[in-house]
């Protein structure tokens, strides 16, 4: 049962071959009998998704139910605001923080039937690049549990890889949903920045932050990114473009599309059997009817670096709140309020997020801020210039979404060696474009590697559907890893 | 000779009924957090959504002064830490704001000066700090959220005002245009309208601006001249004496009477500004500011002028008239009703009553510039001019009416009422007044023994008599006429 996307799973559901709550039991159980080796989670909403699953029954008894997705028990990230359940982001600063209110994605997942198993372990505050970075416990990668799964969202894409959610949420400001999809041998979609609002999301990057699906298949991916997608007046930024059916179009087959592959993303040092698992697949493109042409996207090189000024410069200012007043930690015995804040910040923060905050503090200063936020604007200008004129003779730029597969736990140890691991997701980030990590095979240690398709804004339908047409025609989807129980 | 520079930045709260990136309601005075929701609370994962009211009122005041209107605009973030901050940044505009280059004309000692505006920007207000007991002895703080979030329009003048008093002309002018526009209520005790100074000295003639000082807490037009006033002596007591003016930010202590430093500028805030990344840039349609350009209302200036053209009044009344929108519009009403209640005034004779009642009767019990009891006053424009009728058409004398109208104040109820049931008609019946002339002459042999010694003075005597034995309700014109004739004949 736990092996089911839910496309098939809502289908056995309609059958009734079986039930949202027998299913919701069985991935409890799974949970309760894995996670502890796991870590995928941080917070276990058992009772909540019980009531959530009997609320499915009945309306499948009553041939009612509410779309594709109802009954499906998924994990969010634990930088989701689900109202009444603890949401830390893997800090000890939020430790106790219950939201007052649904994250808009949480709303309309819960409107469609959605059920929540409970919340996804991550890097603290999305910083980091294999989960080891929870200030809680890191998480392990499923098909080596020696291995990191992947970060931020390293909780979520563990699970789903695990057998532990039929599928989830994670967020992507710099790779983080695709890079752990590809780690962990999923599908990983980051939207389009604006095509799905970001209203409680827990800011890190807020020109970059986008929440997307994970899921075992690229109509699971398609099915929840139809569910989250949407204009939403709580977020200033999401777009009002109408929300296509990203099923219906899967189906399209890659025939006479026209596919870019940017020599740029094809670096010296990169893992050799990461290039020939893409090698190979854009050949499986090539037979499908796609049409290949080498394009360029020279300031990709330049885009980790901006990256690592936006996006500190950002979470400065966005974690500048806690302040032990409101909600979270205070620490105990600081004589004023200012003492109170530098105390709680302290001892709250783990040393990542606490480098970051320093990065970014330095790059909006005075005196500082042209040289590095504002070139970084101007950068952020040219690696969208770039997109632009490769999406001017292509439709999508096929790339790997890592250069190496899964390290192993403590393995990178200096900031920059992991930073790296995500120089090929960033620029889609940078230039607010949608992008899909889907499984395109395994290295001789049996772990995955992910391939990654890059649209143009707001089509993800074009990239789902070339997902969609290779994960048809090869069978590394189907695979999952062996968990000794 | 030196010479006052000051520049004043003015802080409006805006009547929007919700804040500015939120729908809470922005009311004074309700429980403490009760009107507050994930975002005006700073919560994690919350996003503000701009106010077009908010906007609307911004554009408003910025055509009202005669500012450019940018077609495009954005907000910043301002960093700083305080506890009644709830994200620990306040969203608010820097490089590119809603409005520039302005200007408000003020009159001081009868010569009118036009001081430059450089801008105006909306921003959001902070929530507010409660301590348990003094702030060097609190145990705790507790922190309200209502005013978090609640829109502020910020408004910055050039430094060309040269005087405390100048200072305090322009916030009276800033605040009557803002209460006009319906913009903000201008109550400055509770906070609606708050002002900063900069203040620097320079030799006469000079065109360098000094060492400025800033000045908070100015939270009155008495404050903005006494804190002007003790500043500019500070200031110039230690440049004679040689000291260096240092730049800093100055608190002013409105119970002691001077102001004291706050923080220097080395220990300044570097507020790491950079564009909210949560608001879209705002693009500000033509048509739109058009729109608003066409429904603005009649400003103070331009109501003076009409005051002084149309109704006649001197200059005098026509300013302290037109000096907030209530009373302007409550001398319009009584005037236009005194008109129709007594058609052979003239509107001049007209205005000039009312304006003479408002200006010695009602600012007498009510302040200028408080709209609200301006509005609500219980003796209305309608029941002022059913009074000043009755003074007109002889009903009750001039020294009546200033009794009844502070029963009608009191009571609200009209002039008619008052004056039957207190049987305060005027007596004109000249049988019975003479009546009251002889038994008063009679009665003081002596005051008359005064009259025909020569002293005129005694026949002040018997006029004060005839109006004391008539309960002050005899004509006293009648009166008057009576005594001269038969004084006379003595």
């Amino acid at each position: 049962m736990t092996e089911q996307p839910i496309h098939e799973l809502t289908e056995a559901y309609r059958r009734t071959a079986t039930t949202p709550t027998a299913v919701t039991e069985s991935y409890l159980a799974r949970i309760a009998e894995l996670d502890g080796r796991i870590g995928g989670y941080l917070t276990i909403t058992r009772e909540q998704a019980l009531r959530a699953a009997a609320e499915s029954d009945a309306r499948y008894r009553a041939g009612k139910p509410l779309g594709p997705l109802d009954g499906a028990p998924l994990v969010y990230k634990d930088v989701l605001c689900t109202r009444g359940v603890q949401t830390t982001c893997a800090s000890r600063i939020l430790e106790g923080f219950v939201p007052p209110y649904d994250a808009t994605v949480v709303a309309r997942l819960t409107a469609a039937g959605a059920v929540m198993l409970g919340k996804g372990n991550m890097d603290e505050f999305a910083m980091g690049s294999s989960t080891e970075y929870s200030a809680f416990r890191p998480t392990r990668n499923p098909w080596d549990l020696a291995r990191v799964p992947g970060g931020s969202s390293g909780g979520p894409a563990a699970a789903v890889a695990a057998g532990l959610a039929v599928g989830g949420l994670g967020t992507d400001t710099g790779g983080s949903i695709r890079q752990p999809a590809a780690f962990c041998g999923i599908v990983g979609l980051k939207p389009t920045y604006g095509r799905v609002s970001r209203y409680g999301l827990v800011a890190f990057g807020s020109s970059l932050d986008q929440i997307g699906p994970f899921a075992r298949d690229v109509t699971d991916a398609a099915l929840l990114l139809g569910a989250i997608a949407g204009l939403d007046p709580c977020d200033s930024t999401s777009l009002e473009a109408p929300v296509p059916d990203y099923v219906a179009t899967l189906s399209r087959g890659v025939k006479g599309l026209r596919l870019g592959i940017p020599d740029e993303y094809f670096i010296e040092g990169m893992d050799p059997e990461v290039e020939r698992a893409v090698r190979a697949a854009v050949d499986v493109l090539r037979g499908l009817g796609a049409t290949l042409e080498k394009v360029s996207l020279p300031t990709t090189r330049h885009a980790l670096a901006t990256y690592y000024v936006i996006a500190p410069a950002e979470a400065s200012s966005n974690l500048a709140r806690y302040d032990g007043v409101k909600y979270g930690l205070r620490a105990a015995g600081a004589k004023d309020l200012i003492e109170m804040s530098s105390r709680t910040r302290a001892a709250g923060f783990g040393a990542e997020v606490k480098r970051r905050i320093m990065l970014g503090t330095y790059v909006l200063s005075a005196g500082y801020y042209e040289a590095y936020y504002g070139r970084a604007q101007k950068v952020r200008t040219l690696v969208r210039r770039d997109f632009d004129t490769a999406f001017g003779r292509v439709e999508l730029i096929v790339a790997p979404t890592t250069p190496n597969v899964a390290f192993k736990h403590g393995e990178k140890e200096d900031p920059l060696s992991m930073y790296l691991n995500d120089v090929f997701a960033v620029p889609a980030n940078i230039a607010g474009l949608p992008a899909i990590s889907v499984p395109c095979g395994f290295s001789a240690q049996g772990l995955p590697i992910g391939l990654q398709f890059i649209g143009k804004a707001l089509d993800e339908p074009g990239v789902l559907r070339a997902a969609y047409a290779y994960e048809q025609a090869t069978p590394w989807h189907a695979r999952r890893p062996s968990l000794p129980s | 000779m030196m010479e006052i520079v000051i520049g004043l930045e003015v802080h409006a709260q805006l009547l929007t009924r919700s804040k500015m990136f939120c729908g809470c309601a922005t009311t004074f005075g309700a429980p403490p957090n009760s009107q507050t929701c994930p975002v005006c609370q700073g919560m994690p994962g919350s996003l503000p959504v701009l106010n077009r009211r908010a906007v609307e009122f911004g554009i408003k005041t910025a055509l009202a002064f005669d500012c450019r209107v940018n077609t495009a605009c954005r907000f910043a973030r301002k960093h700083y830490y305080y506890p009644d901050m709830p994200k620990n940044f306040q969203i608010s505009q820097y490089e590119e704001p809603l409005a520039e280059d302005g200007s408000l004309d003020i009159e001081v000692e009868g010569a009118s000066r036009t001081i430059r505006i450089q801008r105006l920007h909306l921003e959001e207000d902070v929530g507010k700090l409660l301590h348990e007991g003094t702030l060097e002895t609190a145990q705790a703080s507790l922190v309200d959220f209502n005013r978090s979030g609640v829109p502020l329009m910020e408004t910055v003048s050039r430094p060309d005002l040269r005087s405390p008093e100048e200072a305090a002309a322009y916030l009276r002018a800033f605040r009557a245009v803002l209460v006009y526009l319906g913009v903000c209520d201008g109550n400055m005790e509770e906070g609606s309208l708050r002002c900063d100074a900069n203040v620097s000295l320079r030799p006469r003639g000079s065109t360098e601006l000094g060492t400025k000082v800033e000045i908070k807490n100015l939270n009155s037009f008495k404050n903005v001249k006494l804190a002007l006033e003790f500043e500019v002596r500070r200031q110039a007591e230690a440049l004679e004496t040689g000291e260096r003016v240092a730049q800093e930010t100055r608190l002013w202590d409105a119970e002691r009477g001077y102001t004291r430093s706050m923080r220097s500028k080395e220990f300044a805030h570097d507020y790491r500004y950079f564009p909210e990344p949560d608001l879209i840039p705002l693009a500000i349609d033509r048509a739109w500011v058009d729109e608003i350009r066409a429904g603005l209302p009649e400003l103070p200036r331009a109501r003076r002028r009409r005051f002084v053209t149309e109704y006649g009044l001197p200059p005098y009344d026509a300013d302290v008239l037109t000096q907030a929108r209530a009373l302007a519009e409550y001398h319009e009403q009584a005037t236009a009703a005194l008109r129709r209640a007594a058609p052979s005034l003239t509107l001049g004779q007209a205005a000039k009553s009312t304006s003479n009642w408002i200006m010695s009767e009602l600012l007498r019990v009510l302040p200028a510039d408080d709209e609200a009891a301006v509005r609500e006053a219980k003796i209305t424009p309608s029941r002022l001019a059913g009074l000043l009728k009755l003074v007109e058409d002889g009903t009750i004398s001039g020294r009546i009416a200033k009794d009844v109208f502070q029963k009608m104040f009191a009571s609200g109820e009209d002039a008619q009422t008052i004056v039957a049931r207190e049987g305060l008609t005027q007596v004109s019946d000249e049988s019975a007044l003479a009546a009251v002339v002889d038994q008063v002459i009679a009665r003081n042999p002596r005051a008359l023994e005064d009259f025909r010694k020569g002293k005129t003075a005694a026949a002040k005597a018997f006029f004060g008599d005839v109006m004391k034995a008539t309960q002050g309700k005899a004509n006293p014109a009648i009166v008057q006429r009576l005594l001269e004739e038969k004084l006379s004949k003595i």
